[in-house]
């Protein structure tokens, strides 16, 4: 079987290579086969499928590094398979999932089962971490070795911060023995217990229990030294304060093996945004000042902020219909990941080029996939985006099974059109 | 039959670790070592040499081989041999060994082998008793018998120590075995590399003049002898390393590892061995390969050695 697919009058954009021109890209058996500026421009290929992109950007599949699902345990929120559905719409063509599920994923079978369970049930690959301490206690840590044998693509107590520095220590430490990326959490666990909003003027007078922004670079700085003692490949899932940034620059200057992200979330909103007590926009770390999220948005422009992630949670009208101090944090955001790393550019901050790399190449880097990137020989996924078109968004469309985005109702600009992974198309939103 | 040569052999009158040793002392020990290695095997295995002596064996730490090699190189040299175990549950530690070293002093044993949980207790008690005192192992500080007899095996099977590739696998954090086999292999000529996850690795090791390895494909490319360390059960359940299982996965000593060793390379273990942790029964069962039962025999012969150096100095 040689399968072809011809996408002609594409704007090809390969953040790998920093290429952005006009042309062509053709697919042979689920991997880029030719990639160029005058491929099919001339004449149309006799035998492929053809699918005319129209002068749209064509990219790599996005990278969602940090997705939570509720598969195995709590399914009834999420699946494998619906998380997957709203990462093919939202042109996400990989999800790092978190281990925050249950049973936790602490064990080499739990990871050889998530990886059976998303071969048979998800549209889009699926990569799992596993837990960096047994059962995300913080406590002892877990089989490494043999997890990362397994499949797990890094280790991570998801949502939790390890907070017992010695535990922390030695993970690092045996991690670094099998160059394993650890990625952390950072919110000092006693300091934010109990709270629900970034301490402040805005908390004061809403009166919620609040915590104070230096709860998480507290913790970004306890983490930086640890990974100078150990050597330990780090990164930091999301960072919302300009603390933590600014922590971080100045390890990354050091020449330490150090990378964050930033969430969708914490670079599009801001602590007023809570309103009246919108529980759908409590999430963890909580929205930060406005200050703060202007340094998220800067940081993405400098580079300094690696990757951008959806930080994707579902959560039920169990969790979330509730005063806002007993509601669970978190927000769906794998389609939204995209419009909302559009916005940027849309602002004047930062390039396409730049937006795509931190959701494609920076991502591919980090955890070290042959995906992000057009390069030929690369399997082929790829995500066709309309960089202008308008919509407002509708909890009542998104795909996935939980419909608790903190985006409802927010414009934007551009969204995917089309999703391919290894060359099968899996959201075509024309159809 | 005894060693008919009675010039000393130690400068020190203490054995308290192979640093302070030098290469002809030893050269010397070991030397002496095989005319015991022929005693023991002989059917009248006892001598008079140390007749009327007194050692007494000090153990805060349980043991088995040691004590009991040191009790028979003892007694085997005629003196008379005391065994006193102290419940580490009772002691409370430098207050309490100073006045065991009074209570033992006024007793006046000639020798005194002792083991203890705390790096510097034998130098401790060297330093308040009269008599010779030899280190059975402080805490990871130093374990010299051990070493010594390690490179006795070694000598008799290899001829020598110059160039020979010595991997030292495992838990060489908590070791004293490790830090007094590889200053005395390092001393002797030999190539010293330390293979072990970097949880159970020592800070700066790499200034004692060895290779450090992370992985037993590379540490143990090319070895002529694999010593493999004991790995206690308490470290083996997330704190130093997350399971017993995954240790023997990427550490443990099988045949697949031991194929990365250069062929016909020897396997060596202080014991006790965990089998199925650090090294599987059929390598550590194999004759062909595995000395730890020579080693065994060694470590009486040895021992015997140095009771017979320490007693030249004796008035």
């Amino acid at each position: 079987m040689n399968r072809r697919i011809a996408f002609r009058n594409a704007r090809l954009i390969d953040p790998a290579s920093g290429l952005d021109v006009k042309g062509g890209l053709l697919v042979e058996n689920g991997r880029i086969a030719d990639i160029g500026p005058r491929l099919f421009n001339d004449a149309d290929p006799s035998d492929p499928e053809i699918i005319n992109c129209h002068g749209l950007v064509l990219a790599p599949g996005l990278i969602d590094c940090r997705v939570f699902t509720g598969e195995p345990g709590a399914e009834h929120r999420e699946s494998l398979e619906s998380a997957s559905a709203a990462a093919a719409a939202g042109g996400v063509t990989s999800m790092i999932v978190m281990p925050n599920t249950d049973p936790v994923i602490d064990e080499p079978s739990l990871v050889d089962f998530l990886m059976r369970r998303a071969a048979a049930t998800a549209k889009v690959r699926v990569l799992p971490t596993a837990a960096l301490t047994r059962g995300l206690l913080g406590e002892t840590m877990t089989e490494i070795g043999m997890l990362q044998e397994a499949g797990a693509v890094a280790f991570t107590d998801g949502d939790r911060t390890v907070a017992n520095a010695r535990v922390l220590r030695r993970a690092l430490s045996y991690a670094s023995t099998f160059n394993a990326l650890v990625i952390a959490h950072a919110e000092d666990p006693e300091l934010v217990l109990n709270t629900s909003a970034t301490e402040g003027e805005f908390a004061t007078r809403l009166g919620l229990p609040s915590s104070p922004s230096m709860a998480e670079s507290l913790i970004v700085e306890r983490d930086i030294r640890l990974v100078e003692l150990t050597g330990a490949r780090y990164h930091f899932g999301q960072i919302s304060t300009r603390a933590s940034l600014e922590a971080i620059a100045a390890a990354k200057a050091r020449g330490l093996p150090i990378t964050c992200g930033v969430s969708a979330n914490h670079l599009s909103l801001n602590e007023l945004d809570v309103g009246a007590y919108y529980t759908f926009r409590k999430l963890s770390p909580p929205l930060r000042s406005e200050a703060d999220r202007a340094a998220m948005a800067e940081g993405v422009a400098s580079g300094l902020i690696d990757v951008i992630v959806s930080s994707h949670e579902p959560q039920g009208a169990d969790t979330k219909r509730q005063p806002f101090a007993s509601a669970a944090a978190g927000a769906v955001g794998l389609e939204t990941l995209l419009p909302a790393a559009l916005a940027v550019m849309h602002d004047g901050r930062a390039s396409l080029m730049h937006l795509l790399g931190a959701l494609t190449t920076a991502p591919a880097r980090i955890f070290g996939l042959p995906t992000g990137t057009l390069a030929k020989g690369a399997p082929a996924d790829l995500v066709l985006i309309d960089t202008d078109e308008p919509f407002v968004v509708d909890a009542e469309k998104l795909h996935s099974r939980a419909r608790n985005t903190a985006f409802e109702g927010r414009k934007f600009s551009g969204r995917a059109q089309k999703t391919f992974v290894g060359g099968e198309c899996v959201f075509d939103r024309a159809r | 039959m005894t060693s008919l040569n009675t010039a000393p052999i130690l400068k020190s009158k203490h054995l308290l670790g192979i640093e302070g040793l030098s290469p002809f002392d030893i050269t010397a020990l070991l030397d002496l070592a095989e005319t015991y290695v022929t005693q023991g095997r002989a059917s009248d295995k006892k001598t008079a040499l140390l007749k009327g002596r007194t050692l007494i064996n000090l153990f805060f730490e349980s043991s088995t081989r040691t004590q009991s090699s040191f009790e028979l190189a003892g007694k085997r040299l005629g003196a008379d041999v005391m065994n006193m175990s102290v419940k580490t549950s009772s002691v409370s530690k430098g207050e309490t060994l100073i006045d065991t070293a009074s209570t033992l002093n006024a007793m006046r044993p000639d020798i005194l082998v002792v083991r203890h949980q705390d790096a510097g207790a034998a130098e401790l008690l060297s330093r308040k008793l009269d008599c010779s005192v030899i280190n059975a192992g402080d805490g990871a500080h130093e374990h010299p018998t051990q070493a010594l007899l390690d490179a006795l095996t070694i000598r008799r099977r290899l001829g020598g120590f110059e160039g020979l590739v010595v991997a030292i696998c495992g838990d060489v954090l908590h070791s004293r075995v490790a830090r007094s086999n590889l200053r005395l292999l390092s001393m002797m000529g030999a190539r010293v590399r330390l293979v072990a996850p970097k949880t159970l690795l020592p800070a700066d090791a790499e200034r004692f003049g060895v290779e450090i390895h992370t992985d037993m494909k590379s540490g143990l490319a090319g070895a002529d002898i694999v010593m493999m360390l004991r790995l206690q059960l308490e470290r083996m359940s997330g704190a130093f390393v997350p399971s017993a299982r995954e240790y023997f996965r990427f550490y443990g000593l099988d045949r697949a590892k031991l194929a990365m060793a250069k062929p016909g390379a020897l396997v060596m273990h202080p014991g006790p061995m965990n089998r199925g942790v650090e090294i599987a029964s059929d390598i550590a069962d194999d004759v062909v390969v595995s000395l730890i039962s020579e080693q065994v025999e060694m470590g009486v012969a040895i021992r015997m050695a140095i009771l017979d150096a320490l007693s030249r100095g004796m008035s």
